[in-house]
């Protein structure tokens, strides 16, 4: 007996299900865009890049848009998951690791050897690749293009192609193609258009991607950063409000009514890539308990890594000017341990039932972090925090977590560890995020009394690898904080189970025993103690 | 020494008893079972044929759940009980003592007898064993040019889904005038019918199978239809014509059986020490108005709960609460709460009131009191419904104005989704003045 799966080397469906005629124009074309791209890495000379930097971007959007139609506008409405786990490239099959390969080579040129793209050193003309992109660039803002805009332009490119497929796919799910606008709407537009246009407007204006909030965008409160932004006048101050802003008035409220779901899976843009062209690996992040438990350790050290470098950051700034400033080293300090311990006190004090065993290391972080800080406040000199510098510390963080974990492994590992690794491992906002929809949020994902069948379609489909089921063949209702809201769950449930909403706090946690539909009086005794 | 539980099946009955009974005391338990090793979920059998799963991910618990809870597993095929001795025989040889017994053996497909019924490329869709038969005999639409279903339920349907998911044509023998109408009312009943189609479906109402024809090797070839001696050619046949209790093992047994194994309303069988939960189990009475055997996922589920208790010493009586039920006929998800009775069994007190969307995949019936206008079920095709707002309203014996006036309080559909309610209201207004 087993249950051996034959993968096959064909890119798009198994053995059964062979792909028609018009998918294989399809891929040919798209096929021919990237092919574009990979002449111009090797310093091919078009005459005319504009027109071929257009040709291969509109071909590989063409490739995908008549792929998607043909997969989806030729059948029913409905769930479209057939052979997900036969094909080699959504299966960790062969495919799959090639493609794992081809990504995190690329990002690995991309973080670290951006000159093998033809990145012009020093002023110099750009070659390559990134030449290819220089017309689109100078039409923008008029500058030439650098590593970060040819990725910036294919990162919108993949949401929009990929977001315009999911809708396709979800044509029957209203939930699932607004919240694909959205994402596909806050890519082009806040993360890639305002930002150069912001460029065009003001050019010395740090480049600032307004829906990117930290701890997420690590670098605002950067030296260079914050005064690129004070240099600026009323605008700038105004960015950097809105900056502290969002992160420390907005999210907390929306993040209350929606859940993390309205960031993470509606703005984010690692959220909208994992969601559109990461889509078809979501089966494959890991349900095991195990997982789940080095997710809880790694996310909440990244967490702690990220406040602390944050502080320290600032710290090393503050001290330069000691006297004309009116926020000081030792105020600031004194301000985030407040802070900090406001927040841990009022959990503690309001939740820390709820909260169970986890208070414990609830405790563990916050402790750790206050004495960090009171360490680095007592040891610090002028540039070194715990004896080193700053700005080490600061591009520590920038080279593991910001390149490494959150591009290379989270994106580059798509095809091995799912689409969501960085949501659910590394990145720090997803942490704070889901710490408040545990604890101060409305949302819930609702079980439908004594519905389910435990056949396991929501945990398989779920990208932050929660284990749907486990609570829904209980009836109890899903609060996880690291759920995103994507709503797939609810969307492939073949009995109807489960429903994302926005209620009221009380009764969101539902632990029962026996489930709706059986014998009342057990029910009741059953559940009462 | 705690006392040993031995619990023949290892599906959703005999496990829920298992973990219930684990919860409320030490005993020993033991899961015996001839088809998998560790429990999985049954319901989802047709989507490691999909390909939307493999079939670990049809397992609710991983493995190390069972030793963590202290529930020994036993890969085995009981023969017989000896009831005197309290000892279990193996197939494989050997044996195993219990103090306690229940049998949870759940169901096998159905055969009438037809002729050609055992031959190679026969298959019911029961079993993980079954589903392996089908990955042999149908992997693609080269191997398997065209598939017959023979039945037309809940378990044909989904089989007619599979073999579709890989391009397999199929044809669908129904022996009613339209799908399932013993359980639908007929507006459910025909629009399914027209959603098999628009599938692609070759589905054949009315019509019955005579025999299964097999080629030189012994594998079908082909079938013949009762009622216009048709032939029919296909490398599959799948027999999807209901269960019936799996208790053939049992026949020389000094316990009581029928068709399923005779219990009580507590669970008990003629043998003290003995207890059948799930699909196995037969009530010599239907309670609350069921059926005596209740073949689906959740009586079973229910009745382990049950029968836990009274293992570990808080003896009470099986007595399910108002039913409810739910599948999925190909794209469209159906739910049903309380009672709602097809035309032919309907009784004559029962009147339905019946809304249906242009677009044909979306339709709900009421069933309610002809004089007292009590609201006594409802089935939906095509949106989602709250359980517990019917159960609520149910138990609190509400009439069917008001159901349908609250209706919508009761969606459970995803956010943004389109309403219906307030259509469903005004066609039903509309109704009542005509009538
Ligand atoms: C394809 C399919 C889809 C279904 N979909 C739904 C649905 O959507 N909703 C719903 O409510 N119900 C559904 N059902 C019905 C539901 O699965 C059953 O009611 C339920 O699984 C019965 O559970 P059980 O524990 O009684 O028995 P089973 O799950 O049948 O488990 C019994 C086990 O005992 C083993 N066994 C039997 N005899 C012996 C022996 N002598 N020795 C050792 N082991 C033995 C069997 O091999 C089997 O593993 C579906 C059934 C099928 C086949
Ligand atoms: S639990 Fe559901 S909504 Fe939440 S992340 Fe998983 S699949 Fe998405
Ligand atoms: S998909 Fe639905 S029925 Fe299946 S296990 Fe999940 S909640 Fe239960």
């Amino acid at each position: 007996m087993s249950n051996k799966i034959n993968n096959s080397m064909s890119l798009a469906k198994p053995d059964a299900l062979d792909i028609s005629t018009k998918q294989k124009v399809a891929l040919a074309i798209g096929f021919i865009g990237l092919f574009i791209m990979a002449l111009a890495l090797l310093n091919t000379n078009f005459p005319n890049e504009g027109l071929f930097l257009t040709l291969s971007l509109g071909m590989i959007s063409l490739g995908v848009i008549i792929y998607s139609r043909e997969a989806y506008l030729t059948k029913l409405e409905g769930i479209k998951n057939d052979g997900v786990w036969f094909k080699s490239i959504s299966s960790h099959g062969a495919w799959g690791y090639v493609l794992g390969v081809v990504l995190t080579t690329f990002y690995i040129v991309l973080y670290f050897f951006p000159q093998y793209l033809g990145l012009g050193k020093d002023g110099a003309e750009n070659t390559g690749l990134v030449h290819l992109f220089d017309p689109l660039s100078k039409l923008l803002s008029g500058r030439p293009a650098s590593q970060w805009f040819v990725y910036g332009t294919l990162y919108t490119i993949a949401i929009l192609a990929f977001g315009y497929k999911f809708i396709l796919k979800y044509r029957h799910n209203r939930y699932q193609q607004i919240r694909t606008g959205s994402v596909m709407f806050f890519q082009l537009g806040f993360a890639f258009l305002i930002p150069e246009f912001m460029y065009v407007m003001n050019n010395d204006l740090p480049y600032y991607d307004l829906k990117s909030v930290w701890p997420l965008n690590y670098y605002i409160f950067d030296e260079w950063s914050v005064n690129g932004f004070l240099s600026n006048g009323n605008i700038g101050l105004a960015l950097i409000v809105f900056g502290i802003l969002s992160t420390f008035i907005i999210t907390p409220i929306l993040t209350y009514k929606y859940g993390k779901r309205w960031y993470c899976s509606w703005v984010c843009g690692c959220g909208g890539l994992a969601e559109t062209a990461g889509d078809s690996f979501r089966q494959l992040s890991s349900k095991k308990m195990s997982a789940w438990k080095l997710e809880r350790w790694l996310i909440h050290t990244v967490l702690v890594f990220s406040v602390v470098m944050t502080v320290a950051m600032v710290y090393t700034y503050l001290g330069y000017d000691k006297n004309d400033f009116w926020l000081t080293r030792g105020l600031f300090i004194s301000l985030v341990i407040g802070f900090l311990t406001l927040v841990f006190a009022g959990v503690m004090f309001f939740k820390s039932k709820e909260l169970g065993k986890d208070a414990k290391y609830g405790a563990i972080g916050f402790f750790s972090v206050i004495a960090l800080l009171l360490i680095m406040h007592f040891t610090g000199t002028t540039e070194h925090v715990f004896f080193i510098k700053g700005s080490a510390l600061r591009s520590a963080y920038g080279l593991y977590i910001g390149s490494i974990f959150s591009g290379v492994i989270g994106t580059g590992f798509y095809p091995i560890l799912g689409n969501r690794s960085w949501c659910r491992f590394g990145c720090p906002m997803a942490a704070i995020l889901g710490f408040q929809q545990r604890l101060f949020s409305k949302f819930r994902i609702t079980t439908n009394g004594g519905q389910c069948i435990s056949c396991g379609n929501c945990s398989n489909s779920c990208e932050m690898g929660i284990d749907v089921r486990h609570y829904a063949q209980k009836g109890e209702n899903i609060v996880r904080s690291s759920c995103v809201g994507c709503g797939i769950c609810s969307a492939v449930c073949p009995r109807g189970v489960l429903k994302l909403e926005n209620d009221s706090m009380d009764g969101r946690i539902n632990p029962t025993e026996i489930l709706l539909g059986n014998d009342v009086d057990l029910m009741d005794l059953v559940n009462k103690k | 020494m705690e006392e040993h539980i031995v619990i023949i099946g290892n599906g959703i009955s005999g496990v829920t008893a298992a973990r219930h009974i684990r919860k409320l005391s030490d005993k020993r338990i033991t899961i015996v079972s001839a088809e998998t090793e560790y429990f999985f979920s049954r319901t989802a059998l047709m989507y490691i044929y999909m390909g939307h799963m493999k079939f670990e991910h049809t397992q609710p618990y991983e493995n190390w759940f069972w030793e963590k809870n202290r529930i020994e597993l036993k890969k085995g095929y009981v023969n017989n009980i000896d009831t005197t001795a309290k000892t279990l025989h193996f197939a494989e040889g050997d044996a195993l003592n219990y103090d306690k017994l229940i049998i949870a053996t759940g169901s096998k497909p159905n055969k009438f007898g037809w002729p050609g019924q055992d031959l190679e490329g026969v298959m019911g869709m029961y079993h993980k064993q079954d589903l392996e038969n089908l990955e042999k005999h149908a992997p693609n639409n080269d191997v398997c040019k065209r598939a017959v279903i023979v039945g037309g339920g809940l378990i044909g349907i989904e089989l007619a889904e599979m073999l579709n998911s890989r391009n397999i044509p199929v044809t669908f023998l129904v022996r009613e005038d339209s799908f399932w109408n013993g359980v639908l009312p007929s507006g459910e009943s025909q629009m399914i019918n027209r959603h098999i189609k628009n599938h692609h479906i070759d589905l054949r109402l009315a019509t019955n199978l005579k025999e299964i024809k097999a080629d030189e090797n012994g594998k079908v070839k082909s079938i013949i239809i009762e009622e216009t001696g048709e032939e029919i050619e296909c490398n599959v046949v799948g027999l999807t014509a209901g269960v019936t209790p799996n208790i053939n093992f049992l026949k020389d047994s000094t316990i009581e059986v029928g068709r399923g194994v005779k219990v009580n309303p507590y669970l008990e069988t003629n043998i003290k020490d003995i207890y059948a939960i799930g699909d196995c189990a037969e009530q010599h009475e239907g309670i609350n108005g069921r059926r005596s055997i209740e073949a689906v996922w959740y009586t079973g589920r229910m009745m382990g709960e049950t029968l836990a208790q009274t293992i570990c010493g808080n003896k009470i009586q099986y007595n399910p609460g108002h039913w409810f039920n739910s599948a999925k006929f190909l794209d469209i998800e159906y739910q049903t709460y309380g009672w709602v009775y097809s035309e032919r069994s309907c009784p004559d007190y029962e009147k339905h009131f019946h809304w249906k969307h242009e677009d044909d995949t979306k339709c709900i019936t009421v069933a309610y009191h002809k004089t007292t206008k009590a609201f006594l079920g409802i089935n939906t095709f095509g949106i989602r419904m709250r359980h517990e707002t019917f159960d609520t309203w149910l138990t609190e014996k509400r009439d069917v104005d008001y159901v349908i006036n609250h209706l919508p309080e009761a969606n459970f559909d995803p956010e943004f989704y389109s309403h219906y309610e307030a259509d469903i209201l005004s066609t039903y207004n509309k109704q009542l003045q005509i009538a």
